[in-house]
């Protein structure tokens, strides 16, 4: 059983140190009567000098229990409710105690946190750099229900209460003392001395008792939010936050609307409002699936669920990257600032060069941004060797090649330079489509060959695709995985089938929307739309983004590598489409400024031959087109965890939020399933592939869940 | 169903609703006041015979708040029986009055009332009500709450209307107020503003920029691109797919002008106008408000004015002239484009554009307008029609007696 430590010093101060079950404290269910308690026992006292509120963990407090609230129906709204409107009273009922009230704020304070922080009248943060402080609810599709949302408005003002509450920017100690989140930071080992002293020094000061927004005659800083400077700045919000959300994310939305409304009414009053919010938000299916993967699944993901087991963690101390390209200078960039040791090589010294100049650059703009010091940079710079002498690989623990997505290129570098690797070292093969058994077919140890597709650019994205060959042995699997966390991406584990998860995976988004432009439909309406539904670009862009060459090149090679028939093709239309743009018209993509848009400096317009495909009497509706790009991937996903290529739900849906942009409201390409409803989603599908093809047909694996009543988690 | 007779319509000149304009002096009960007692002294009316006063105004705040209608009865000195009302419906306020005033008398529950409108844009500045449209950032996300400027340039957009052609319509519309003022076509419904001992402050519309032309038009800024690349675009064309990026072509020179001004309708049964010894000048034929899109906003007018000639039995081809609020141009292009008509017989005297559009007055400046026109051509049927925010539209037919 957790407890709050209630202890009373002989100057009449009390230091309540909170100390629940499990590794953090939150707000479980063994958080409120413990509150309360304490709430009921502080009131009880007499001559009370102050309360110092602390924690006994290594932070402060985490937050909500997230369990729970994905778990709450819309049937059960009342009652979750009832329990933040209780603990609201309870804060409330603290923060108008006629003392001082200190939250000694040890270590990280995020979420509901930070709300306690926020219903005490000052806020001390220890010195420690690992303590975050800020409201990270937004980012989970929930909104701070404790009062976060109402309070920060009230003491920072509804502009500059925005990055915090609408991006849940987190802030450490110092940071959040230049942003007025804290009052004060002191050293670790001082914190609750400063705390007791703080209290001393205020003893008789009734308003050092007193919260602001209980002070007579306290204004919001920039004002309520009916003043009318704050009118072209709310309508302003509204539309950028549009722009950001597409309207598809109703948690900042929600917490825009709670701000402005708490501005307008008394506090009480917007606290009442702010649960409402919150409770509506904690039952939509946006926040399910947003805690569902960002949360549980990216913590099943990191926390090794798909690594096998049993076998020690391991670490890369040398690293060695054929091929100096747009890939290679990524990961170089990546692995030093690792720590790792990095050969870069290329065929020659000056190519080589180039790709380690990529990462200077980068370095210099950490600099430039105050984001790193230069000796700092100097070392990281000094870990990459650029060469093109072979003998420098000699003793690499692994060899990422990324050269070109060719396989006889890919076959010499193996043959070449694999003796090079140190004993029982791993190959990596970076490639997006290539079948990695094949290729490790040609390696003189094909257990220690896995593939490694790595997304681009390298340094921002943070996915890695590790792609088990049939060889590759789980050892292999596992040192793969400990590379990627070690260089701190995160990392899905797939099989090696045409396009692994991936590839496979976008690819069919894609070729749906140029389908339905081959049956006749208006190409920027359908590129339109398929934004709409959250994805970061749409199709037809991200078509001419990747390039109309190379995704005919890798579906021509695939066919000759009879990875795929071309008589069991679901889109031919869609292909014979693309392949006449490209050989027809020079059609490449957005590389030679021509693809489905023309590009000019002026921006892009659509091209006019595609008119050629154009068709008055073709009809369909929005919504059909919606369903038919987004159902797409999400089948797609659900056929690689039917025949493997998964290994998990969790996998699959931080793969395709991380690496190929599923839109955030699905929560991944799977999870979106759940809370569109399993029968529900069969329904549609065998409706869609009764119109369009067997491509929308639902998979078994969707009947085996929904008739057992199942998620798919 | 008795006949609703107009029996008079007045207004007031229009100028800059800034503090610049000449209006600005002017506290706004006092423009509409001052038509109240025009009519009064045009008619040598007894007061105490008008059953209501229904006045249009958008923002009704501050100067304009607290039921307006009512203190400018009070103020004109009116008799005290007499009751006043204020209404809102955007900018089809001043029109939805007239509406009112003719169901209520051609149903036979009042036999005569004054209706129009009232707008000081210089005292109580667009967007002052606030209101969820704009300013709730719940609803205005969840409707795709855009401002009206956005979907006057996505109507250009989608219809095809480039600068050069909004630009040169508002070269037209200046030219035509030009000649129609000079010429003295206003000057039997355009009320002189006057101060307490009777000098005049403003006698003719002064808003109008005779010399206006195209080199003067195409160096204006875009009004709306700024706004439209903080999200607005994004909102509008979330509901419009199908268009790859928003054209901005409107600028304040091809949109209606903020001013300053007031109108008002005298209407009322034909006993009422026996008994008064009034003449009817014309007469409400049909009147008809309905909603479209609203994010788009101001495509409503061409399927109000459709319906309204429905409702009375008539097509296009029965209408001599058109009178079309010119919030933007393309609003105005769009519903010509819509009905078939062309400029010749429409907005024949010039608009909003170059005279400016006080927003719960122009229904009633509209109405003055084109029944001076019918009479001066000796025509004999008008269609008046506005859009109107959240995608409203509103019409009235009018024939003369």
């Amino acid at each position: 059983m957790g407890e709050f430590t209630y202890e009373k010093d002989a100057d009449s101060i009390v230091t309540v140190t909170m100390n629940m079950d499990g590794p953090v404290n939150a707000m479980s269910a063994e958080f409120r009567p413990l509150y309360a308690d304490m709430v009921n026992r502080l009131e009880a006292e007499e001559g009370l000098k102050g309360v110092i509120l602390t924690s006994g963990k290594d932070t402060f407090f985490a937050g909500g229990d997230l369990k729970r609230l994905v778990a709450v129906e819309p049937d059960q709204v009342q009652d979750l409710f009832d329990e933040v409107e209780a603990i609201k009273a309870d804060m409330r009922r603290l923060e108008k105690l006629p003392i001082p009230v200190v939250a000694a704020i040890n270590g990280a304070a995020l979420g509901g946190g930070y709300e306690l922080c926020l219903a005490s009248n000052y806020r001390i943060a220890a010195d420690n750099p690992k303590t975050k402080i800020g409201l990270p609810e937004v980012t989970l599709g929930l909104l701070p229900g404790c009062g976060g949302v109402v309070r920060l408005t009230w003491l920072l003002g509804l502009e500059s209460a925005m990055p915090f509450l609408l991006e849940g920017k987190q802030l450490a100690p110092a940071a959040a003392l230049k942003a007025g989140l804290v009052h004060e930071v002191v050293e670790a080992d001082a914190l609750l001395a400063r705390a007791r002293e703080w209290i001393l020094s205020v003893q008789g000061d009734a308003a050092a008792a007193k919260q602001p927004w209980d002070t007579k005659g306290y204004r919001i800083p920039g004002g309520g939010s009916n003043a009318p400077k704050l009118a072209p700045r709310i309508a302003g919000a509204s539309a950028m936050l549009f722009q950001k959300t597409r309207g598809l994310l109703p948690a900042p939305t929600r917490i825009l609307d709670v701000m402005v409304e708490a501005g307008k009414l008394d506090l009480d009053t917007a606290l009442r409002y702010e649960s409402r919010q919150f409770c509506a938000l904690v039952v939509s299916p946006e926040a399910k699936n947003m805690i569902s993967t960002f949360f549980f699944g990216l913590g099943q993901v990191n926390g090794g669920a798909s690594r096998p087991k049993d076998i020690p963690r391991s670490k890369v101390s040398k690293l060695g990257i054929l091929g100096a390209g747009m890939m290679g200078q990524g990961i170089a960039y990546s692995a030093a600032m690792a720590g790792i040791e990095v050969v870069l090589k290329d065929m020659t010294q000056e190519a080589a060069d180039r790709g380690k100049a990529y990462t200077e650059k980068l370095l210099a703009k950490r600099v430039q941004r105050g984001r790193m010091d230069e000796a700092k940079a100097a070392q990281v710079l000094g870990r990459i060797k650029a060469s093109a002498d072979m003998e420098d690989l000699r003793g690499c623990d692994m060899i990422i090649e990324a050269v070109f997505e060719k396989i006889d290129v890919k076959d010499k570098v193996i043959a070449e330079t694999e003796a090079y690797l140190a004993e029982n070292g791993v190959w990596g093969s970076n490639t997006s489509t290539l079948p990695i058994t094949r290729l490790g077919s040609k390696a003189q140890n094909p257990k220690n060959f896995v593939g490694l597709h790595f997304f681009s650019p390298v340094d921002k994205m943070p996915l890695l695709e590790i792609i088990a060959g049939e060889e590759t042995s789980d050892e292999t699997l596992a040192r793969a995985f400990d590379f990627a966390q070690q260089i701190r991406k995160t990392p899905i584990i797939v099989g090696d089938k045409a396009g692994f998860y991936t590839s496979r995976t976008i690819g069919t988004k894609i070729i749906e929307a140029v389908q339905l432009v081959a049956e006749g439909h208006d190409p920027v309406r359908v590129d339109n739309l398929s934004r709409l539904i959250g994805m970061p670009t749409g199709m037809l862009s991200l078509l001419d983004e990747v390039q109309i060459k190379l995704v005919t090149d890798i579906y021509r090679t695939q066919v000759e590598m009879g990875l795929l028939d071309p008589a069991e093709e679901q889109n031919p239309e869609a292909r014979a489409m693309l392949a006449d743009m490209l050989d027809n018209h020079d059609r490449h993509g957005r590389a030679t400024g021509k693809g489905f848009y023309d590009y000019s400096d002026s921006g892009k317009t659509i091209w006019p031959g595609l008119s050629k495909w154009r068709r008055d009497d073709a009809r369909i509706s929005d919504r059909e087109i919606q369903d038919r790009i987004l159902f797409r991937p999400v089948l797609e996903s659900l056929r690689c965890l039917e025949d493997g290529v998964l290994r998990s739900v969790a996998d699959g849906n931080i793969g395709s939020i991380m690496g190929i942009g599923a839109p955030v409201h699905t929560g991944g390409y799977i999870q979106y399933v759940n809370t569109y409803g399993l029968d529900r989603f069969i329904a549609r599908c065998e409706e869609l592939a009764g119109t369009y093809g067997p491509r929308f047909k639902p998979p078994a694996i969707l009947r085996k869940y929904a008739t057992k009543g199942l998620l798919l988690h | 169903m008795s006949q609703a007779y107009i029996y008079d319509a007045v207004r007031t000149p229009r100028s800059k609703g800034k503090a610049s304009g000449t209006l600005n002096e002017v506290k706004p009960v006092r423009l509409a006041a001052g038509l109240l007692e025009a009519l009064q002294e045009r008619h040598d009316l007894d007061t105490a015979k008008v059953e209501d006063v229904i006045l249009g105004c958008v923002a009704p705040l501050m100067d304009q708040g607290s039921c307006i209608a009512k203190a400018a009865v009070m103020s004109a000195g009116w008799d005290e029986s007499v009751p006043g009302v204020q209404l809102d419906r955007f900018c089809g306020s001043g029109l939805e009055a007239v509406n009112i005033a003719a169901a209520k008398v051609g149903s036979g529950q009042q036999d005569l009332i004054v209706a129009g409108g009232l707008e000081s844009m210089s005292r109580v500045p667009l967007g002052s009500s606030g209101g969820p449209m704009l300013f709730d950032p719940e609803f205005v996300i969840e409707n795709k709450s855009a401002p009206q400027g956005i979907g006057a340039d996505l109507i250009a957009t989608i219809d095809g209307y480039s600068r050069e052609d909004v630009d040169a319509f508002a070269v037209e519309s200046h030219r035509r107020a030009a000649h129609a003022r000079d010429n003295g076509w206003f000057d039997g419904s355009v009320v002189p503003v006057r101060d307490e001992v009777g000098l005049v402050i403003q006698q003719r519309d002064d808003f109008i920029k005779p010399g206006t032309d195209m080199q003067k038009l195409g160096a204006l800024k875009p009004s709306f691109a700024q706004m439209g690349g903080f999200g607005f675009d994004d909102m509008a064309l979330a509901k419009y797919p199908e268009v790859q990026a928003i054209n901005h072509v409107h600028t304040p020179g091809n949109s209606s002008g903020i001013v300053d001004g007031a109108s008002a309708v005298m209407i009322g049964s034909e006993q009422a106008g026996k008994d008064l010894g009034m003449e009817p000048r014309g007469r409400i034929v049909a009147s008809t408000v309905i909603a479209t899109d609203p994010v788009i906003m101001l495509a409503g007018p061409g399927p109000a004015a459709r319906k309204c000639l429905e409702k009375a039995g008539l097509t296009a081809g029965g209408i001599d002239i058109w009178e079309i609020n010119e919030a933007f141009a393309s609003v105005a292009m769009r519903y010509m484009k819509d009905l078939g008509i062309n400029h010749e017989i429409t907005n024949v005297n010039g608009g909003a554009i170059a005279m400016g559009h006080p927003l719960g007055a122009t229904g009633g400046v509209l109405v003055s307008t084109v029944l001076d026109e019918l009479e001066r051509r000796d025509a004999k049927r008008a269609m008046v029609s506005l859009c109107i925010g959240g995608g409203m539209g509103i019409s009235t037919l009018i024939e003369r007696v």
